[in-house]
C-alpha cells in the first residue's frame, strides 16, 4: 500500500518535473548535458534523457554495496559526499554488507530481491554477472540516465556494449579495474639478475627459476580460489591472445583447444613456483609477501596499490608492476556499476544516485579514493596518482577483454563451475581433468 | 466424549505449537520436497540476447542428476569422512576425559570447566582461529599456525596441509576443530552417567574380585550405553548438518572442503538454482532421518517397556 502511493506520488512528481524542466531549461546537477540529445548510440534503444529535479527528488536512497572498509569505504564516502552536494534533498542510506569480494553481500542481496524488498540501488560487476539480474527481471533499464549523462560521448563504446542487452543499458559504471597486472619486488628481481619484464609465459617461467635459485623459495605468491582463477585467466589470455580469449565466451574458441591446454600446463608450472594456499585465503597477504621479499611476484588487480600504500611502500623502489607476460597491450577489465532495481521505493532518488555515480565529479572523487580509474573518458588524468594515470592511458589505447574471476566475462553460475575446476586442479594437478571440467562448464552455461 | 473438559484444555494448550510446528516444519518440508521435483528453466543472456534454457527435467531425474554428479559425490564422501572422524574422536576424547575426572582428580571443577569452555565458543569464532591454525603453508618462515609450532619444536615431519591436502581423507583435519569443540560436551554427558551409578555397585564388584578394568567393562559401561547412544546421535546429526565451521575455515564456496550443507549455499546463492538446493536439502534430511528416526523409535519403545 505504502509503496504504491509513494510510487504514484513520485510519478506525479516526475510529470510535474518534466514540465518545469522544459520551462526552465533544466539543470542537471553537474553532468554535462551537451551530448544528451544524440547520446544513444545506434545499438541502444533511444530514451528521453532523465532530468533530475533541482536538488534531487527527495526521500531516502538505500545503496547496497560490499564496500565496508579500507580504500573501498573511503571511495564510497567520497561518492556519498558528492551525492549530498549534488542532490541535497535526497538522503543517502548506507546498506553495505562486509565480506571479501561481496561473497556475503551477494547472498543477502539475492534474498532481498527474491522477497521483493530491493534496495534503492545496488553494486554489481558490470558485464555477464549483471545478466543474472537482468534475465531474472530484477533490474530496470536506465537508458534515460545514460542519455542524460552523455552515453557513448563520455563512456567508451566497448564498455557500453558490455552493459547492453537487447538494446537496453542496465547499469551505470562507476569505476574500472585492471586484472592482468603482475606486482613485483624489484630488489628480489635484481638479486636474481632480472632487469627486464619477461615477454611471454616461457620467459616468465625461466625468470621464476632464476628467482628460486637466488634463494627465494616461493617466487610467485597466490591466495584463495578466486585469486587462482584470476591468475589462470591471465595465463589463458597470454597464451590465447585477446581474440581467442574472447572467443571462449561466445563459443568460437573451444575450451579443449590446444591453446587452452598449453595455458593449463603453463599454469601448472606456475603453481610449482607458488606458495601453499588454502581455498579461503585473502589477497592482502600476497601483496605483503611481495613487499617483504618473501615472494617476487603476485598477480592481482590494481586495487593492490592501496595495500602497498598502506605499507608505506614506494613505487619503483619497493614495488613495481607490469602487465602479465604476453598480455602487453591488453586490458583485462572489470568494472563496478550501479543499478535501478525493479520495484525500488524511490526510483527518482535512485536515478539521482545513478546521475552522481556517472557524473565526472562523482567519478573523480570516488576513483581517487578507491584507487581505480573512472569509467568516463573525460575525467582529467592529472588529478590521479602515477599508477592510475598509466592505467587510464592503457584503458584508452589497449584492447579490452573481460575478466572471468570478477564476473565480467561469465555469469555467476558459470564462474562457480570454473572456480571448482581451478580449486580441484590446485590439489590434484590433473591437466586433463581441468580441461574436461572447463569444457563441460562451457557446454552447460555457454552457447 | 462426554467429558470434554478432560482433554480440551490440554489440547488448547498444545494447539499453538502444533499449528506452528505444522506450518514451519512439516509444511515447509513438504514445500521443499515439492520444489525439488519441479521442472526448472532459466532465462539467460547469451550473446546479448535473452534465451530460455532448461536446467532441470523435473521429477526423480532431479535426484539422479544431482546424485550422479561428481561434485556431489565428492561432497558426500567428504561428509562421510568428516562424520566418522568427528564422531569417533569426540566419543573417545569425551569418554577418556570423563573417566579421568571420575577417578577423582584434584581440582575436578577447574578441569571440567576447561574442557567445557570450547563449547561456549561459536563455531564461527572458533573457525576463524582454526583457519589460521590449519594453514597449509609449510617450512621455516612460511609456516603459520600448527605447522609453525611443529617447525619450532623441530618436528618438521609432522607438518601437514591439513584440510587443503590432496587426499581423499583431507576432511579428517576439518574434524579436529569440531572434536576440540564438542568433546567437553560428551565428557559432561558421560560424567553425569558415571555419577548416576551408585558407589555400592563398584564396591560389590570389587568384593567379588573384579579388577578395575572388569568393573568398567562389566558394571559401568553397560549402564552408560543409553547415554553413549544419545551422544552418538547428537554428535552425528550435528556433523551432518555442519555448515558454519566449514564456512569459517574454508571460506564460502570452497570446493576442497565442500559437504552437502555448504554445497547448498553455493547452489542457492552462487548458482541461483533453488531446485538443486531443494534436492540437496531433501537428501540431507533423509540422511539425518536415517540416523535419527531409528533412535527415536528405539527410545520410544524402551520407555514404553519401562513405563
Amino acid at each position: 500500500m505504502r509503496t504504491s502511493t509513494t510510487r504514484s506520488a513520485a510519478l506525479l512528481a516526475v510529470a510535474a518535473l518534466g514540465l518545469s524542466a522544459c520551462a526552465t531549461g533544466g539543470d542537471s546537477g553537474g553532468s554535462g548535458d551537451a551530448g544528451a540529445g544524440d547520446a544513444s548510440s545506434s545499438e541502444t534503444n533511444s530514451a528521453e534523457a532523465y532530468e533530475p529535479k533541482e536538488g534531487g527528488a527527495g526521500g531516502e536512497v538505500g545503496v547496497f554495496t560490499w564496500w565496508a572498509d579500507g580504500s573501498e569505504k573511503k571511495g564510497l564516502d567520497a561518492l556519498t559526499a558528492e551525492f549530498e552536494k549534488q542532490y541535497p534533498n535526497d538522503s543517502f542510506v548506507n546498506l553495505a554488507v562486509a565480506g571479501g569480494a561481496g561473497s556475503n553481500a551477494k547472498a543477502k542481496l539475492a534474498s532481498d530481491l527474491e522477497n521483493d524488498n530491493p534496495p534503492g540501488s545496488f553494486q554489481g560487476h558490470a558485464g555477464a554477472e549483471l545478466t543474472d539480474y537482468i534475465a531474472a527481471d530484477q533490474i530496470e533499464p536506465v537508458n534515460d540516465v545514460m542519455a542524460a549523462l552523455g552515453g557513448s560521448d563520455v563512456f567508451p563504446q566497448d564498455l557500453l556494449d558490455r552493459l547492453t542487452v537487447e538494446g537496453d543499458i542496465y547499469s551505470i559504471p562507476s569505476n574500472i579495474h585492471r586484472a592482468n597486472v603482475v606486482w613485483a619486488n624489484p630488489k628480489v628481481l635484481k638479486e636474481a639478475g632480472i632487469n627486464e619484464p619477461p615477454a611471454d609465459m616461457e620467459a616468465w617461467l625461466a625468470d621464476m627459476e632464476k628467482v628460486k635459485e637466488s634463494g627465494v623459495k616461493t617466487p610467485l605468491h597466490i591466495g584463495g580460489t578466486w585469486t587462482q582463477v584470476q591468475l589462470f585467466e591471465t595465463v589463458l589470455l597470454s597464451d590465447l591472445g585477446p581474440e581467442s580469449y574472447n572467443g571462449l565466451f561466445d563459443g568460437s574458441t573451444k575450451w579443449d583447444s590446444e591453446g587452452v591446454k598449453t595455458a593449463v600446463s603453463h599454469y601448472k608450472e606456475l603453481l610449482g613456483y607458488a606458495n601453499t594456499a588454502s581455498d579461503g585465503d585473502d589477497w592482502p597477504p600476497s601483496i605483503d609477501a611481495v613487499y617483504k621479499g618473501d615472494a617476487a611476484y603476485n598477480v592481482m588487480g590494481d586495487w593492490a596499490v592501496a595495500q602497498f600504500t598502506e605499507n608505506d611502500a614506494t613505487e619503483g623502489e619497493d614495488y613495481t608492476y607490469f602487465p602479465v607476460p604476453g598480455t602487453d597491450g591488453v586490458f583485462d577489465f572489470l568494472a563496478d556499476s550501479f543499478t535501478l532495481p525493479k520495484g525500488a521505493d524511490n526510483p527518482d532518488g535512485s536515478k539521482d544516485w545513478l546521475m552522481t555515480v556517472g557524473s565526472a565529479e562523482g567519478q573523480l572523487a570516488f576513483n581517487k579514493a578507491k584507487g581505480s580509474i573512472p569509467a568516463r573518458t573525460d575525467v582529467a588524468a592529472d588529478e590521479f596518482p602515477e599508477y592510475q594515470q598509466s592505467a587510464m592511458e592503457d584503458f584508452q589505447s589497449d584492447t579490452i577483454v573481460s575478466s572471468i574471476a570478477h564476473g565480467a566475462a561469465v555469469p555467476l553460475a558459470w564462474l562457480t563451475d570454473v572456480s571448482s575446476a581451478v580449486a580441484k586442479f590446485y590439489s590434484a594437478q590433473d591437466e586433463e581433468a581441468m580441461v574436461s571440467d572447463l569444457t563441460s562448464a562451457a557446454e552447460k552455461h555457454g552457447q | 466424549m462426554q467429558r470434554p473438559k478432560n482433554w480440551l484444555p490440554g489440547l488448547l494448550m498444545v494447539l499453538p505449537s502444533i499449528i506452528l510446528v505444522g506450518i514451519f516444519v512439516y509444511y515447509l518440508i513438504a514445500q521443499n520436497i515439492w520444489t525439488s521435483l519441479n521442472v526448472a528453466t532459466r532465462r539467460v543472456v547469451v550473446g546479448g540476447k535473452f534465451e530460455e534454457r532448461s536446467i532441470h527435467e523435473g521429477g526423480y531425474r532431479n535426484y539422479t542428476e544431482l546424485l550422479g554428479s561428481a561434485d556431489y559425490q565428492h561432497a558426500l564422501w567428504n561428509l562421510l569422512v568428516l562424520t566418522v572422524v568427528f564422531v569417533v574422536g569426540t566419543m573417545i576424547m569425551g569418554l577418556l576425559w570423563s573417566i579421568l575426572l571420575e577417578k577423582g582428580v584434584r581440582g575436578e571443577g577447574v578441569f571440567r570447566s576447561i574442557y567445557l569452555f570450547p563449547m561456549a565458543v561459536s563455531f564461527i569464532a572458533a573457525g576463524v582461529v582454526w583457519r589460521w591454525l590449519l594453514s597449509p603453508a609449510k617450512g621455516e618462515g612460511a609456516a603459520i599456525g600448527l605447522n609453525q609450532l611443529f617447525v619450532k619444536l623441530g618436528l618438521d615431519g609432522l607438518q601437514s596441509s591439513w584440510w587443503s591436502a590432496d587426499s581423499r581423507w583431507n576432511m579428517a583435519a576439518m574434524a579436529l576443530p569440531a572434536i576440540w569443540q564438542l568433546s567437553g560436551y560428551i565428557m559432561a554427558l558421560f560424567l553425569a552417567g558415571f555419577r548416576g551409578i551408585g558407589e555400592d555397585q563398584r564396591e560389590a564388584a570389587r568384593i567379588d574380585g573384579a579388577s578395575e578394568w572388569q568393573v568398567y567393562r562389566h558394571v559401568l559401561f553397560p549402564q552408560l550405553s543409553p547415554i553413549a547412544l544419545s551422544a552418538l546421535i547428537i554428535v552425528g546429526h550435528m556433523s551432518m548438518k555442519m555448515f558454519d565451521l566449514i564456512y569459517a575455515i574454508a571460506g564460502p564456496n570452497s570446493y576442497t572442503a565442500s559437504v552437502p550443507a555448504t554445497l547448498m549455499w553455493t547452489q542457492l546463492f552462487a548458482q541461483r538454482d533453488p531446485v538443486a538446493a531443494a534436492v540437496n536439502a531433501t537428501i540431507i534430511l533423509v540422511i539425518v532421518a536415517v540416523v535419527v528416526v531409528p533412535y527415536l523409535w528405539y527410545t520410544n519403545r524402551t520407555e514404553r517397556e519401562r513405563g
